[in-house]
């Protein structure tokens, strides 16, 4: 336990003392979370509509102008048939289409109900939200005008449909990313450097000689880290809450539960690295390719993996990141418990398993 | 105490051929010197004893103990000091220290009267980091991380490699206070001069064990006149004698020319009067015993004569 | 004598630190200078900036003829340079190796070849021109990483330890090439950890703490010192400052 206790020790001093590590550990977290949380809400302004107006009425056209005129909204376009929408979304010429139904003033008056279709290029699936939220509150307000001297309420319906991305990615969708990705760097890379380190410098050579056992220096090595990458998820996590107000609809013991699987996988994924690597700038470089770009393009963080080559999409499944994104995605955004997610977390668990064992395995007691 | 025994270690599938079949024993309380250039398989010994790596045939042992098989017991009973000081550079020198006792299951005040003597001199700059200590006091600090745990046996590789000369000096004094304390202590040094501080050596190169034995021994073994030389012309008086007639060897050795004869009876004055035809002044010739660093030349020279490709 | 380096007052500070405290000295043209210290007393500081790779906080100071201030790039045209940690590309052969060293100098593709052909020969490396320098062993190195070190003709070479951990042989022939070179007018600034090689030197400067305390031929200063060789001189120097340290 003292052993332990010194190595641990050892290894904070070794973080404390570094000021680039130090400068990853923490700095790193809060930019990328402020990066992308300040990208990614952007203000929308003269989005490109275009207008099928099956009924061409009074309501139709008032609603038309009070989008319009608004601001948010600029006409390119009135059409008269499906086909004209999607080549004006494939050519790019808009980025959302408004479709009124026949009859539409008709069936508000009699059925007090009518429908509008928003069809929403959802390629860039932000903006796609936020451009149905603003029509449709645009709508709202214009019924409630209406609804403003009538005893029985009238009522319009929206219904949208997000065209190249059907599934519809929240806003909030680069937080579960960016956990992944900052407890990837933190977990396995600097894990790897700090190990291929202490290669480098020769004193693994005297750790080695000593009669530690492999499993306590990788403890000794790796327990340092565990606890600062749980730093990190909270940091995220209060960041995310406080900054961009995203909510957090499940259990937050679960949320961090399954980070912390996926920092032992990512540990065990960091270890591994350093067991086939003598320096750091190859740990380094290993780490990069193996890890961080598959964790950035691969794990549906940044693009929708429905969308990908059927060969990616089969290459997603041995990426450990994107079961963590969507575990964590659901915990937080639909609030799912444990029995909805079970699948990933089975998936993250026994990677992990392996991983450990593998590391433990090959991780050598001599030189060669 | 150590006992080696036809070790043969390649590496590169072979191609590079680090120790070639060697034998050598140690005996206990023994300060054993294995001197020899860079490259002539030093380290790779070294590591095989401390069974940090595996060798391609052969046996090694400590104690008894099989340095493959027992690695566990090699661990225990040795104290190991690598080519370069492997010190945590971040760490200060008090926590070095702590550190590594730690890391051996002792605690710095358990074997503190091992290391006093070493660790008072760098005491004063216990907390600063190691990484900016001078060579000296690395080295230093180094020897006594290795010694903390009380060790049956010192490994020291080269620890006085890229060391000045008075720290070197101080580096062999403290060996000798811990050979009075009973540790066994096998050193490496690629500097000849050290060779007459230790009670045995082993000259190697090229993965070969040229002799083994107390260093005068070395010495008397060799068999041939060795003659300093010297003149105003230095370099001319190189050129010149190695035209001279039997020429055996001849080599710079500070002020002078160490030289050597095939012809066993030869005399100064021979010398002096070749010299003297080729016009040189200010000669002086004196027959002297050789240096280690002579006889190591001399057993090395053979095999650098194969050497060339 | 011609003087080739000349160092007048030279101080060097890193903040408080004094690296260099008031150096003068001068090296003549064609001599073996040695350049001693114990390790820390400020020998690499000054060797960097006689090299042109620093500047001096005071003091004058000129490398063939150049001002260390104003023609730091003339002085790295007319000197060489060599040291035991970094000389040559490993994954580079031999001959890659003499043809990249001799371009950067701004030598001709033909004085290139021609150099190149005789510096092998003169090695005696020709089966080895086409193998990787990583092949070699560490004696050739060295020896190659010398030659290719003088052959834009400098005039001044400077090597920091140049034959660290070499064996005794190689260390001669090593010594061979330098007496060789100094013999055809290049003058060699050296610094060594062994003292017998301080025998080898004309003159000899003993650095402790930033100072120079002795400066001499090996065979005055060991009469100075009343000591039987090098090592005896520069340990009676070097202790005055262990022992207030």
């Amino acid at each position: 336990m003292n052993r332990f206790k010194a190595f641990v020790r050892k290894e904070f001093y070794h973080i404390f003392r570094d000021k680039r590590t130090m400068l990853i550990l923490f700095g790193m977290p809060v930019v990328q979370i402020l990066l992308f949380g300040f990208v990614i809400t952007t203000e929308i302004k003269d989005v490109e509509i275009a207008v099928w107006d099956k009924s061409k009425d009074e309501v139709t056209q008032n609603i038309t102008n009070k989008l319009l005129g608004s601001g948010y909204f600029k006409l390119v376009k009135n059409i008269d048939n499906e086909q004209e929408i999607y080549e004006a979304f494939k050519k790019g010429e808009i980025k959302e289409a408004l479709i009124f139904e026949n009859n539409f003033s008709k069936n508000l008056n009699t059925k007090n109900n009518a429908d509008i279709q928003i069809i929403t290029d959802a390629s860039d699936p932000n903006i796609a939200n936020l451009i149905v939220s603003y029509t449709s509150a645009i709508v709202y307000s214009y019924t409630s005008e209406l609804n403003a001297n009538l005893k029985i309420p009238m009522q319009i319906k929206t219904e949208s449909t997000m065209l190249y991305n059907s599934e519809m990615k929240s806003v909030f969708m680069f937080v579960p990313g960016t956990m992944a990705m900052i407890l990837m760097l933190v977990s396995a890379m600097i894990t790897s450097i700090a190990i291929t380190r202490e290669k480098e410098l020769g004193t693994m050579e005297v750790l080695l000689v000593s009669p530690l056992k492999v499993s306590q220096i990788i403890i000794g090595k790796v327990a340092p880290y565990v606890v600062l990458s749980i730093i990190n998820v909270i940091t995220i996590i209060a960041l995310a809450m406080s900054i961009f107000h995203m909510p957090i609809v499940g259990s937050l013991s679960l949320l961090i539960g399954v980070s912390i699987l996926f920092i032992f996988m990512a540990l065990a994924l960091g270890i591994l690295i350093s067991t086939v690597t003598n320096d750091q700038q190859t740990a380094m470089m290993i780490s990069m390719f193996a890890l961080m770009l598959p964790t950035i393009l691969l794990s549906g963080f940044i693009f929708p993996i429905e969308n990908m080559p059927k060969i990616l999409q089969w290459l997603t499944i041995i990426i450990p990141p994107k079961y963590y994104i969507n575990a964590i995605k659901d915990i937080m955004l639909k609030g799912s418990d444990l029995s909805y997610i079970w699948k990933d977390v089975a998936v993250l668990l026994a990677m992990t398993l392996i991983l450990i064992g593998l590391s433990i395995k090959k991780f050598k007691i001599r030189l060669e | 105490m150590v006992k080696v025994e036809n070790l043969t270690k390649t590496y590169d599938k072979g191609s590079i051929k680090a120790l070639k079949n060697i034998n050598l024993s140690v005996e206990k309380g023994e300060l054993f010197g294995l001197i020899g250039p860079d490259g002539a398989g030093k380290t790779s010994l070294f590591r095989i004893l401390t069974s940090l790596l595996i060798p391609d045939s052969g046996t090694a042992q400590i104690m008894n103990y099989d340095c493959v098989k027992d690695y566990k017991e090699i661990r225990k009973i040795t104290g190991y000091m690598p080519g370069k000081f492997s010190l945590y550079q971040d760490l200060s020198v008090e926590e070095n220290l702590t550190f590594f006792a730690s890391v051996f299951g002792t605690s710095v005040e358990e074997n503190y009267y091992l290391i006093k003597d070493i660790y008072t001199q760098i005491e004063p700059f216990k907390k600063r980091l190691a990484g900016k200590l001078s060579g000296g006091m690395k080295q230093k600090l180094a020897l006594s991380c290795a010694l903390i745990h009380k060790p049956e046996i010192l490994i020291l590789d080269e620890p006085t490699t890229g060391v000045d000369a008075v720290s070197r000096k101080e580096f062999w004094d403290m060996l000798k206070k811990l050979k009075k304390e009973g540790i066994t202590i096998l050193v490496s040094t690629p500097y000849m001069d050290e060779a007459s501080l230790c009670d045995r050596i082993a000259l190697i190169q090229n993965g070969e064990i040229l002799s083994v034995n107390e260093p005068q021994n070395i010495i008397n073994q060799f068999n041939r006149k060795l003659f300093a030389i010297r003149a105003s012309n230095m370099y001319q008086l190189m050129q010149d004698l190695k035209r001279f007639e039997n020429l055996n060897t001849v080599f710079l050795f500070g002020q002078f020319v160490h030289f050597t004869s095939n012809n066993r009876e030869i005399l100064e004055s021979d010398i002096y009067s070749f010299l003297e035809l080729n016009n040189h002044s200010d000669i002086f010739i004196q027959e002297i015993e050789p240096t280690i660093e002579d006889c190591f030349m001399e057993f090395a020279k053979v095999e650098n004569s194969f050497e060339k490709h | 004598m011609e003087k080739v380096i000349i160092v007048k007052n030279l101080v060097k500070k890193f903040e408080s630190f004094v690296a260099n405290d008031n150096l003068t000295f001068d090296v003549f043209r064609g001599e073996i200078f040695g350049f001693l210290g114990a390790n820390g007393a400020g020998k690499t500081t000054a060797m960097k900036i006689l090299c042109g790779l620093s500047q001096p906080t005071s003091g004058e100071l000129s490398v063939a003829g150049f001002d260390v201030y104003k023609q730091q790039d003339k002085i790295k045209a007319n000197i060489g340079y060599m040291s035991q940690k970094f000389s040559l590309y490993e994954d580079l052969t031999v001959f890659e190796n003499i043809q990249f060293y001799a371009g950067i100098y701004g030598l001709s593709n033909k004085e290139i070849d021609e150099r190149a052909l005789k510096l092998i020969e003169k090695l005696g490396m020709q089966a080895m021109r086409k193998k990787l320098v990583a092949s070699l062993p560490l004696g050739w190195r060295q020896k190659l990483s010398f030659s290719i070190a003088i052959i834009h003709k400098p005039q001044i070479v400077f090597l920091d330890e140049p034959t660290g951990g070499v064996d005794p042989i190689t260390r001669r022939q090593f010594w061979d090439l330098i007496y060789e070179a100094a013999n055809d007018g290049i003058t060699i600034f050296v610094t060594t950890h062994y003292m017998d090689e301080a025998e080898y030197c004309n003159r000899v400067s003993i650095m402790v703490d930033g100072r120079i305390e002795a400066l001499d031929s090996p065979l005055n200063l060991k009469k100075q010192f009343n000591a039987e060789n090098m090592n005896d001189v520069f340990i009676q120097l070097a202790r005055k400052s262990k022992n207030k340290e």
